[in-house]
């Protein structure tokens, strides 16, 4: 083995310009009566804004590498330097082997053109060699389960065979090195298992995978060790269970903020929640306990002082791993708001709490006429002790369950069997 | 494979100004060849014409120029049946029409594989253009050999470097359309003012009048138009016209390996914003 490090980061950093980000071309005519109206007047310079800053790391030889973080944190920056699609500004990356990028799965695919014919087309787009994609080619197909319409045009594909095809092809390409992006996280589950299934694999032959997800079980799972990534710079780096808490607990002390005081807020603004807070049967509680039944409180404040019309709220709440357990509409559960006053409490009423004792994390959004009027990632956080759920005094082994359900147990006695 | 599995890649900040790396274009030919295919399918796929289109534009433009400047204009060819000479010409217009054209908006056509995959990004005009170097052929092929027979024109040892022109109408055609290609990518107005530019070169091409209109030697200036030796070269080929004159296609080749480089410099210059802006 020449080199024990795939992959060496130093210093790497990214910057674009302020509107760059937004509408990346322009007008040529714009740009030069621009340039007309600006003689004589001194130019101004616009904003700057570096979306990685000073990042060192590396990755060594056969080492599934996880690379979490928040939304805008810089993940997917990170991941198109990597691959080469846009350089860096700062810092030099160095690659010992041969790169594969799965930015997306099924890049290039034209929909006249027949499964067949896409396969290659995707192929040597991804890099392979004509070659080795006659040689997989089986089982590519056999892999998409598409033998029979692999030579019908793809358009002519229900949504899952595309992207079954897609990833197929993405699934076989065999580099040193691989560097995937969420491409997982499409398809329904039973498609995720088989691709997290395949990047198990991938990762078990020897080959040096740097993975980036929000799923962070799945990053649990494959990587032994991660790095955390925050507003552009590297937070921590580690084995995997260490960053996750570190990263479950930034999300937390964000929650600890008065709603009131966050500006990370998008929508309208028509409304906005000025506060949450959490009851049961009896008044007041911080954490409650599971089975008991609970509202949420949320009080909101209109703009300008007029009743808000044809309002909705939703309350997601999610498990620290990101996964959402349940998801709480208004619209949907069947209370519609015509017309509400101005200042208030909205109250969502959860009978008989079903979530097992632990941390959760709740996301707010508050819409007008279905519109965002104000949507609150990570608004708050919602502690649950565990409880007696089934009334019956026992409660279930500790086995990783996000829902309890009631339920109820009979036996039937089957009848005779007729004598023959 | 175990040379490459050794290779060291560096990826840094680019220099202002990249070479233009051909070992690496080279690497990617299976790429470009794929890209050239895809194109090939889809054009003859989708429409019911296909092939035909290719022969159909050329013959449907010198109709309504022998009618109008041929006809009506009595505009000189050079002693030849309006028809086949200006048939001659707009057979290597075509391509180089459609070749800048579509060439220009492909970078941003195949937007979507820029800002997910990396790979030299001049195999995508260059992809564009070697697919209509196909068209050409079947286009040089099909009217031009028919209305020759149909007219009795006689070709001539021209014929030979019938390759050489064509190679010069694709030197051409790839220096305009990676340089206005990634003009394009920053500014999506380029595509916009390019049918008015088209218009202006046709009309500074030798396609409707011949070149000996020209007078005395501002025909070299004429001829740093490197489509005045491709068209004339097309009519000393296939019509047995006059053979361009050493000094015109000299001019002509200058002019073309200025365009090549300019049009692939600031190409590579511009390329590396290509994913962040397109």
């Amino acid at each position: 083995m020449e080199y024990d490090v795939a992959v060496h980061a130093k210093g790497i950093g990214k910057k674009y310009q302020l509107g760059q980000l937004e509408t990346g071309y322009k007008l040529l005519s714009e740009v030069i009566s621009e340039r007309v109206r600006s003689i004589g007047s001194r130019r101004e310079r616009r904003g700057e804004f570096w979306a990685l800053r000073d990042i060192d790391f590396d990755v060594q030889r056969g080492e599934t590498f996880g690379i979490i973080g928040h939304n805008g944190a810089g993940k997917s920056t990170l991941l198109k330097l990597l691959s080469r699609i846009t350089p860096p500004t700062t810092g030099t990356i160095r690659l010992h082997g041969r790169v594969g990028a799965l930015l997306e799965v099924g890049t290039g695919f034209h929909g006249e053109l027949t499964g067949r014919e896409n396969i290659y087309l995707n192929g040597a787009v991804l890099g392979m060699r004509r070659a080795e994609i006659a040689r997989k080619f089986d089982e590519i197909v056999e892999f998409a389960e598409v033998e029979q319409f692999i030579d019908t045009p793809v358009k002519r594909y229900s949504s899952g065979m595309y992207l079954r095809l897609a990833f197929s092809v993405a699934a076989h390409l065999e580099p040193e090195i691989l560097i995937v992006d969420e491409v997982l996280s499409v398809g329904d589950l039973a498609f995720q298992e088989k691709c997290l299934g395949r990047m198990e694999r991938v990762a078990g032959e020897g080959r040096t995978v740097l993975f980036v997800s929000h799923n962070l079980t799945a990053v649990q799972t494959l990587c032994p060790r991660s790095m955390l990534l925050s507003r552009g710079a590297k937070i921590t780096e580690g084995p995997t269970a260490g960053v996750i808490e570190e990263y479950v607990s930034g999300i937390r002390a964000h929650t600890t903020i008065e709603l009131d005081a966050r500006t990370d807020r998008e929508g309208t603004g028509r409304f906005r929640f000025s506060g949450i807070s959490l009851e049961n049967n009896s008044g007041a509680v911080d954490v409650p306990v599971t089975g008991e039944d609970l509202e949420i409180v949320l009080a909101y404040e209109s703009s300008d002082g007029n009743a808000i019309r044809n309002a909705g709220f939703a309350i997601g709440v999610y498990s620290v791993l990101g996964t959402l357990v349940l998801q709480l509409q208004s619209d949907v559960a069947g209370t519609m708001h015509g017309s509400i006053p101005p200042r208030g409490e909205i109250r969502c009423r959860i009978p008989h709490l079903p979530l097992p004792a632990g941390h959760y994390i709740l996301n707010l959004m508050g819409t007008t006429g279905g519109t965002a009027a104000d949507w609150i990632q990570r608004a708050g956080e919602l502690t649950v002790a565990e409880g007696d759920f089934f009334g019956s005094g026992r409660r279930l082994p500790d086995a990783h369950q996000t829902v309890l359900v009631e339920q109820s147990w009979s036996v039937v006695e089957a009848a005779e069997p007729a004598a023959r | 494979m175990a040379t490459v599995a050794q290779r060291e890649l560096v990826i840094r900040p680019p220099h202002r100004w990249a070479s233009i790396d051909l070992r690496e274009l080279w690497e990617y030919r299976e790429l470009m060849y794929f890209l050239v295919k895809r194109e090939l399918q889809i054009r003859y796929k989708q429409s019911v014409f296909g092939v035909s289109w290719a022969v159909l534009q050329p013959v449907v433009y010198a109709f309504v120029f022998s009618l109008f400047f041929g006809q009506l204009a009595a505009v000189p060819s050079d002693g030849f049946p309006y028809p086949v000479f200006a048939l001659a010409g707009l057979v290597a217009w075509t391509f180089v029409s459609q070749a800048v054209g579509q060439g220009s908006s492909s970078l941003v056509g195949d937007a979507n594989l820029l800002s997910k995959v990396y790979f030299p990004r001049l195999v995508i005009p260059i992809a564009k253009i070697l697919s209509l170097l196909v068209d050409l052929v079947i286009a040089i092929c099909v009217p031009l050999t028919l209305l020759i027979l149909l007219y009795g024109a006689d070709p001539s040892v021209g014929l030979l470097a019938v390759p050489g022109f064509i190679l010069l109408a694709l030197v051409t055609s790839v220096g305009i359309a990676c340089g206005l290609g990634a003009l394009n990518v920053m500014y999506r107005d380029v595509t916009v003012a390019l049918p008015l530019l088209v218009q202006v070169w046709l009309f500074a091409s030798p396609i409707v009048y011949p070149t000996s209109l020209i007078p005395g030697d501002w025909k070299y200036v004429y001829a740093i138009n490197p489509m005045v030796t491709v068209i004339d070269g097309m009519r000393w080929a296939f019509l047995g016209a006059e053979a361009p004159e050493i000094g015109v296609v000299c001019c002509s080749v200058a002019g073309a390996l200025v365009l090549l480089v300019a049009g692939v410099l600031y190409f590579r210059r511009t390329e590396r914003f290509f994913a962040d802006v397109v």
